[in-house]
């Protein structure tokens, strides 16, 4: 059967079998409506907030809007999720808390990358930081919490 | 909040906020607003899905229902030409959102110091009685960020 038909979750692990990661975070509409593209490398996922006007907050920095930076954040948490552990669902998430840091600026791409603090039975825990020009000056972070089962 | 100071006209952050290219793209909407509170609507749309399957949206849609609504109502009780930005929030998931639904995001300021507006909240459809999340936040009253023309 063609993996475009199997259920989501069965798709998202076939994809994961043949390490299509990419192709998986295209399957969620929302990464398309705010422009939110991954990459991986050898250090792992790192997450893409492409420039894009319409996600633009605030004027007259301009910065990108806080919920789109919390898009951004959330999508990088759940893709380390998939990348990283045993899933027998769609991991559901449970709550996520975010620390703005800096102004995001809206005239640049935005990057994030997460770390998977605990994989449980039940709950997985991640953490996620943002950047734009220097990875060591964030513009965001936040924690995360799964429901595995 | 001195009384002698002057607020933003409620009016005029309306439009100010419904007017931001992503409040815009969403289509979100202020149905209501006063001083202290006020509440967002987020109509369903199939691009903020999250789960192509379930047709749930994104997180990150909750999340900008939520912060527009906090950010409005921090605005609301800060001085006029203040700035406000958001510190730090919080979202607890509560229970799945219906899909092909709209989604309100509620939002009221329960204290304010010089530099810190304390944000709760929560998002629901249908009646308050279905809340999807709970949200707490805080913002940042200055002078840096984002204000708003007073008149």
């Amino acid at each position: 059967m063609p993996i475009n038909q199997l259920p989501l979750f069965e798709q998202i692990i076939e994809l994961k079998n043949s390490g299509r990661f990419v192709e998986i975070n295209q399957l969620i509409p929302y990464t398309s409506f705010v422009k939110l593209e991954l990459q991986e490398g050898d250090e792992g996922l790192l997450t893409i907030l492409r420039q894009t006007d319409s996600n633009i907050g605030n004027t007259k920095i301009p910065a990108v809007h806080g919920g789109v930076v919390g898009g951004l954040l959330e999508q990088a948490a759940v893709m380390e999720v998939i990348y990283r552990c045993d899933m027998m669902r769609f991991p559901k998430i449970i709550n996520i808390s975010v620390d703005y840091l800096r102004p995001v600026n809206a005239l640049k791409d935005t990057y994030a990358r997460a770390m998977l603090i605990k994989q449980g039975r039940s709950v997985s825990n991640v953490r996620v930081e943002a950047w734009q020009d220097d990875s060591k000056r964030l513009v965001a972070a936040a924690h995360a919490h799964f429901l595995m089962k | 909040m001195s009384s002698d100071q002057k607020l933003y006209p409620l009016d005029s952050l309306v439009v100010a906020f419904e007017a931001l290219p992503h409040v815009k793209v969403l289509g979100l909407r202020c149905i209501d607003i006063e001083r202290g509170s006020c509440l967002f609507e987020l109509p369903y749309n199939e691009q903020l899905v999250g789960n192509s399957e379930t047709g749930v949206v994104h997180g990150g849609a909750i999340t900008s229902l939520l912060d527009s609504a906090g950010g409005a109502v921090a605005f609301t009780v800060v001085a006029a030409s203040k700035s406000v930005a958001t510190l730090d929030l919080r979202i607890d998931y509560l229970t799945q959102a219906a899909p092909r639904q709209a989604i309100l995001g509620y939002a009221n300021c329960y204290r304010q110091t010089q530099s810190v507006a304390f944000v709760k909240g929560y998002a629901y459809q249908d009646s308050i009685d279905n809340q999807i999340a709970s949200f707490s936040a805080s913002f940042m009253i200055g002078s840096v960020g984002f204000t708003l023309n007073a008149d």
